[in-house]
């Protein structure tokens, strides 16, 4: 953890208050989010129990499976949830809007909107990537036939949680409590903050409280119910286990007047452990709202709608479910894609928000200051060319702990790269910094007008913004892939096993 | 002149054995001891460096009540959906004989070459009349269990069911029993004249998707068959078999993706098996540790009964002298320690009270260096404190973090520009 | 036979069997494991010229720029015949060694066609990655246990035909990713594990050597880093105790210095450990920082002088063969700031090399001042005690090596939770970063 972070934690813990570590909000926010709660039976691995679902916080839809180990039941369950999320899906991608072709790729056509599912925390993310992964190789006939919006829905929530919500910077799939401390820090610990109405009490407490009671207040299972999808135990011992026999019973005594009566009261029942749960992922959102979108939000949801686009087409065309476990070209592919967009969203957070650049000039990899000295006339002579390297000194405070040699960049103009040549000492305390600019001055002799910083200027300048993007390896395609890695692998051909997977 | 870098003795000031176990008799007063079991003998390895957990275990003290004695009440327990299911799925690997569990053995992908076994249940009376089978006491059925083993390193193929093992827990006898079973086997590609093995395995009812399962269950899961492991070994040697006739690697065996078909999966634990030696080798130390307690300090958790009806019973100590007890034996708290210390939240209290950097968790207390309080971590960033010389860089990164943080705030950030409607 | 004879006779006989299961051509590929300093360049310059003499083209993957221009030149000395091409990137500046060996026997060339002359192609894994066309019947990979398994797949299809050489140290550090890479854990294709790993997993019958001796590490060293490092995969050193010498011309100030006491020690046992109060501490510890720059200030100070009477030398100990190792950069940053106060810079002590751990891998000095990468903190993380991390820090140096810390690490580890989470199909890493800190730190305390 950061310094700062850590300063920012302390000052959160004194005043009793979270306090930002970001200045703007650095995840996207639908205009009309889809907000999922969903409920898992403890002791299972995929059974549903319940879900809270809608886009209008004044009418949630309960959906619940009176008994999880009841296939039937689940299956219908798992159709009911196609019913909400297959429409939420197709109204976005009806429209879209022509990409111009660029070097490596055609003209294509992008959906003008990406869905966004909210979920409360990161285990109800996962919660939706076990129903996808248990849902996606279900088929319409075959032992255990399903309704065929089943998986869709598998490809779907796999989509969401699985392929997109481990992606940096994508918005399409969001755990409301890691959206939350990534702008805030608590006067707690990051493993408390997991649990969203605490953290959300130290964000925007009650009226008349302290965020540091509120949360001590929210922990309390029996006043609030916990965010899931694992239930409390103790709910799970009182309320659910009498409720869920007692329905059973009625069932096998096939008095369908007390079935329906059974399990009305399971609907009151989960509809009250939901409840509060619903309006805490609400408030939430309001608040991450109450941010200013950083600049980089368009184009990061534009990747969002892209990939949302593929997707899409792709099932349209047939493509078979995502499998069980992906290539070695797959896998590397897919590690290069997360790592590259771990590099840009890291860049565009520093570029567009102070208080994140902060972090990296307190952790020596960035410093700021203002520019003492420009000589603005420097050229370097190259061959038969004289080429424009601009010297700049910089007065900073921040110790300097880069060497000379390295690379640098400033938020305010990115694209051009910075050498360090010296650091000083400064008379009055501080350091003198002297840069080279290297590009980003025109193709001129000259360096063009607004190039080059002015006397008086403040300036930051950072390592990790000069770091080249690294250009992708070429890499095998799949049929090809060499003995290292085991020779191509075995065409996908196991619908088979798939189908007659057992589901209890 | 250099030091070296010394592993603290306790032996020097350590008292006798005997002193330390009549002082931790006292500690607990007139109750019963809590004994170990594998979870919480597994459980020594998660914070070993917390005195006050090390102490309440030393003595047996029944930690779930004395925290709910002084107010902190634990929330544990388990769902009794997740129990029935735990039992179900027992009850299948281990029917008839562990017929299934044999087949997974011998399948794939283990392919362990495993002979006919016969089937050993220790854990119900063999019964010359067919009555209901009675549960012995331990003593009797770990006695039964080393002789079952005896003919198990004789060469008879058995496979033991609930047996019953023995571990020495800092002077006191704690019993263990691997939930399922021991049985030899050899694994898949050993050659002929390779000796059997034993092998523990573990039954747990989370499940297997795609090869993978919760990684913090199965290190629970390793963790507890390191434990059984142990203990099974310290029998063999007491026979004096080589104790390498059990394997370093455990099955395990979980339903494998969403469905109740159990599947098998070894599991190597040797660093498991090494990190419980330790913390076993480390509870002697326990008697300087309780050496320097405060002779005041008791948990005596007792309650005499009512001396007349509709009274209430005299506790031997009220909530307010046990607390007072526990804040003379020093905690090494962290956050973690809410998922496996019946005392956490009465030490987050504390520690919160303090004004203690360890409530933020460990990489907050790492950053903030040695200083040990929020109050103070403020005062040196915003230049109103001084510190010693080892915390001088400390200040200096958290009086820069300040200054960058402030500084920052007064910076306009770029915004997204808003939507303009064409 | 003397000792030594009798260890270039073992050692040359690991060479020739690699060099027998590779041109036999019975195996795709060959794996060679090298402790520390246990002559793994020497094997790949020796084995490049011989593939090369089959007349069959071979490429050459290394890690880094420097590690392939060092290649680059010791081939040419070794093998003045060939025909090199060095394959680089587009910025690349030839450095200035190299300047005057460039000629027909050794060409530079963003293209690989342009190459096409040359025997024996060498470049970094990530140009090879970019290379789209192109076989060879011969591939040596450099350093394989610090490459990552796509980075393999995607140099692979260069050599898909032919027999690659993996020659690597498995006690270094391990590749790493910047993003979570639990998804693929226990699976054969995880991209994130090393080239060795995934190549291993997927050709279980691959011949794997291993050279027996280390010739940079001395007597005092090798012992305790095979035991605390390579529990399994002993070595020995290719020294006797006596064949090398630390010896200082200046008498130290007894009595009232630790850091003269403490080197003392060192240049005797090869081995010493200069040990702080015990506090807890940011990472850059002022303290502990001047120690590692004292040090090496009075190392200098005092006209250090290093022999090897196998290797045939006698030289001073000068700033350059001096290395100073931490665990994160902000350290080595700290202790170059301390190493440039006027005084010192005017004595060159701005020629200690002075790094993280991850830099100073596969490199070799003297003398080393290790900081542990445990003073001063209150808990281990996986970070610090990822075991990779200590045996480069402790197994840079031929002479001595003294480490720098705050007391209290002993009962860090003594303290150190144990409760790991566990990936089925993982293989246990070996040795365990606890067991390992442990055995270092008795064997300095015993010193």
């Amino acid at each position: 953890m950061s310094t700062l972070t850590a300063l920012a934690r302390a000052r959160a813990a004194h005043a009793g208050r979270a306090v930002p570590i970001t200045a703007v909000r650095h995840v996207h926010l639908s205009d009309e989010p889809l907000v999922l709660i969903p409920l898992m039976q403890a002791g299972e691995a995929a059974a549903p129990l319940a879900v809270m679902a809608g886009t209008d916080r004044a009418a949630p839809q309960l959906l619940l499976v009176a008994q999880p180990r009841n296939r039937d039941q689940r299956f219908d369950f798992l159709t009911r949830f196609a019913e909400v999320l297959v429409p939420y899906i197709a109204a976005r991608r009806q429209h879209t809007e022509t990409v111009e072709p660029t070097k490596n790729h055609d003209e294509w056509e992008r959906c003008t909107d990406a869905p966004q599912l909210i979920l409360p925390n990161p285990a109800g993310v996962e919660a939706l990537r076990l129903l996808g992964r248990s849902a996606r190789f279900r088929t319409v006939d075959g032992p255990y036939p399903v309704d065929p919006r089943v998986p869709l829905l598998g490809r779907y929530l796999t989509w969401f949680a699985d392929d997109r919500a481990p992606m940096p910077g994508s918005g399409v799939c969001l755990a409301l409590t890691s959206a939350l401390s990534q702008h805030w820090a608590t006067g707690q610990s990051a493993l408390e903050d997991q649990h969203l109405p605490a953290l959300l009490s130290w964000i925007d407490p009650p009226e008349g409280m302290s965020g540091a009671e509120a949360a001590l207040l929210a922990e309390d299972p029996d006043a609030v119910p916990p965010a899931g999808p694992t239930t409390d135990p103790a709910f799970d011992t009182g309320v659910l286990a009498p409720l869920v026999r007692a329905q059973e019973e009625a069932r096998a005594a096939q008095d369908m007047r007390a079935v329906a009566k059974a399990e009305e009261e399971l609907r009151v029942a989960l509809a009250a452990q939901l409840e509060p749960t619903w309006q805490t992922v609400w408030r939430g959102i309001d608040v991450l709202r109450g941010l200013p979108a950083a600049a980089s939000d368009k184009p990061r949801w534009q990747v969002d709608r892209g990939r949302f686009t593929d997707f899409m087409t792709g099932i349209e065309e047939g493509l078979p479910p995502q499998p069980k476990r992906p290539s070695a070209v797959a896998a590397a592919r897919r590690l290069a894609d997360l790592e590259s967009a771990r590099q840009s969203y890291d860049r565009s957070q520093a570029i567009d928000d102070p208080l994140v650049l902060a972090r990296y000039r307190v952790g020596g990899e960035a410093f700021a200051g203002r520019i003492t000295f420009v000589d603005a006339e420097r050229q370097e002579i190259k061959g038969k060319r004289a080429w424009p390297r601009p010297l700049v000194v910089l007065h900073t405070q921040d110790e300097v702990i880069l060497r000379p040699g390295v690379k640098l960049a400033s938020p305010a103009r990115v694209a051009q790269t910075v050498r360090l040549r010296a650091v000083r000492r400064g008379e009055a305390g501080g350091y003198e910094v002297e840069l080279e600019l290297q590009s980003g001055m025109g193709r001129g002799k000259t360096p063009e007008e607004g190039s080059v910083p002015l006397v008086g200027e403040e300036r930051c300048y950072a390592t990790f913004l000069a770091e080249q993007r690294g250009t992708r390896p070429e890499l095998p395609e799949t049929d090809k892939t060499p003995w290292t890695h085991g020779g191509p692998p075995w065409p996908h051909v196991a619908r088979a096993e798939d189908q007659a997977e057992e589901w209890h | 002149m250099p030091m070296s870098p010394s592993v603290p003795q306790a032996t020097a000031s350590a008292p006798a054995p005997a002193v330390t176990a009549a002082r931790l008799d006292a500690l607990r007063g007139p109750v019963p001891p809590r004994s170990h079991d594998a979870r919480t003998i597994a459980a020594l390895t998660v914070n070993p460096g917390c005195s006050r957990r090390a102490v309440l275990d030393a003595a047996g003290v029944d930690k779930r009540k004395l925290a709910e004695r002084i107010g902190f009440p634990a929330r544990y327990g388990q769902s009794p959906f997740a129990i029935t299911r735990g039992l179900a799925f027992e009850k299948q690997v281990k029917a008839d004989g562990c017929t299934a569990l044999l087949e997974l053995l011998r399948g794939e992908p283990l392919h362990f070459d495993v002979p006919e076994h016969e089937y050993v249940d220790l854990g119900v009376e063999p019964t010359a009349d067919s009555g209901t089978p009675v549960t012995v006491d331990r003593a009797g059925r770990y006695e039964r269990t080393r002789r079952l083993f005896a003919r198990v390193a004789a060469g008879e193929p058995l496979l033991a069911d609930h047996p019953l093992l023995r571990l020495d827990v800092g002077g006191r006898t704690a019993y263990v029993e691997p939930d399922v079973v021991a049985l030899s086997a050899r694994p898949s590609g050993a050659s002929e004249s390779a000796p059997a093995r034993l092998y523990v395995a573990e039954v747990k009812s989370f499940a297997v998707i795609d090869g993978q399962a919760d990684p913090a269950k199965v290190g629970a899961a390793a963790t507890q068959a390191a434990v059984y492991v142990l203990a099974l070994r310290r029998l063999f040697a007491e026979l004096d078999v080589d104790p390498r006739i059990v394997a370093d690697d455990v099955i395990l065996v979980c339903p494998k993706d969403f469905a109740n078909q159990p599947s098998a999966h070894i599991l190597d634990v040797r660093r498991q098996i090494a990190a419980v030696e330790r913390q076993l080798a480390r509870l002697p130390r326990i008697g300087a540790l309780i050496a320097d307690l405060d002779p005041t300090v008791d948990f005596d958790l007792a309650v005499d009964p009512p001396e007349a009806q509709g009274e209430s019973g005299r506790e031997h100590r009220s909530g307010v002298e046990l607390g007072k007890s526990l804040t003379m034996i020093e905690a090494r708290y962290a956050p973690e320690c809410v998922t496996n210390c019946e005392m956490a939240f009465h030490c987050r209290a504390e520690s919160r009270a303090a004004g203690g950097a360890d409530a933020l968790g460990r990489s907050v207390r790492d950053s903030l260096g040695g200083i040990q309080s929020i109050e103070d971590a403020l005062a040196v960033a915003d230049g109103s404190a001084g510190v010693g010389s080892e915390q001088h860089e400390a200040a200096r990164l958290l009086r820069a973090a300040a200054r960058a943080y402030d500084e920052a705030l007064r910076v306009t950030p770029r915004v997204a520009e808003p939507e303009v409607d064409v | 036979m003397s000792a030594a004879a009798s260890r270039s006779t073992q050692a040359r006989a690991v060479i020739e069997a690699v060099a027998a299961d590779l041109l036999s051509r019975d195996h795709r590929g060959v794996i060679v494991d090298s402790p520390p300093g246990a002559g793994k360049s020497t094997l790949v310059v020796e084995l490049s010229g011989r593939l090369a003499a089959t007349g069959e083209r071979v490429m050459i993957v290394a890690q880094t720029n420097e590690q392939v221009d060092d290649l680059v030149a010791r081939l040419a000395v070794a093998h003045p015949t060939l025909i090199l091409g060095r394959l680089t990137a587009g910025d690349y500046e030839v450095p200035e060694r190299l300047a005057p060996l460039r000629g027909p026997n050794l060409a530079f060339s963003s293209k690989l066609p342009e190459l096409a002359a040359a025997g024996v192609v060498l470049a970094t894994a990530a140009k090879w990655a970019l290379v789209k066309e192109g076989e060879f019947p011969w591939a040596i990979l450099d350093e394989a246990y610090q490459m990552r398994s796509d980075g393999l797949l995607a140099v692979a299809p260069r050599f898909a035909d032919g027999t690659a050489l993996f020659v690597g140290d498995p006690g270094q550090l391990d590749p790493f990713a910047t993003v979570d890479t639990d998804a693929w854990a226990g699976s054969p294709w995880d991209p994130s594990d090393s080239a060795v790993a995934v190549v291993r997993a997927h050709n279980p019958d691959l011949p794997v050597h291993r050279l027996p001796y280390s010739w940079r590490l001395p007597a005092t060293a090798a012992p305790l880093v095979a035991k605390a490092f390579y529990p399994f995969t002993p070595f020995d050193a290719g020294s006797d105790l006596d064949d090398r010498s630390l010896t200082f011309s200046a008498r130290g100030t007894s009595g009232t210095s630790s850091a003269d006491e403490c080197l003392d020690e060192a240049a005797d046992t090869g081995w010493s450990w200069f040990a702080l109060p015990a506090a807890h501490t940011v990472r850059t510890d002022a303290e502990a920082v001047e120690a590692c720059a004292a040090l090496a200030d009075r190392l200098v100070q005092r006209q250090a002088t290093a022999v090897d009477r196998a290797a045939g030398y006698e030289r001073a100990v000068t700033p350059d063969r001096i290395a100073i190792g931490t665990a994160h950069r902000d350290q080595a940053a700290a202790v170059r700031a301390a190493l440039a106060r006027p005084d010192r810079a005017g004595r060159g002590l701005t020629d200690v090399t002075v790094d993280t751990a991850n830099r100073l891998q596969g490199r070799e000095y003297d003398v080393t001042i290790v900081l542990h990468p445990l003073s001063g903190r209150r808990d281990a993380t996986a970070f610090h005690l990822e075991t990779g991390r200590l045996c480069v820090l402790l197994s840079r140096h031929r002479h001595a090596c003294v480490v720098v810390g705050r007391a209290g690490i002993a009962d860090l580890l003594d303290a150190h939770p144990h409760a790991e989470p566990v990936r089925l199909g993982v293989p246990v890493k070996f040795p365990d970063g606890w067991a390992a800190h442990q055995a270092v730190l008795a064997h300095l305390g015993a010193a």
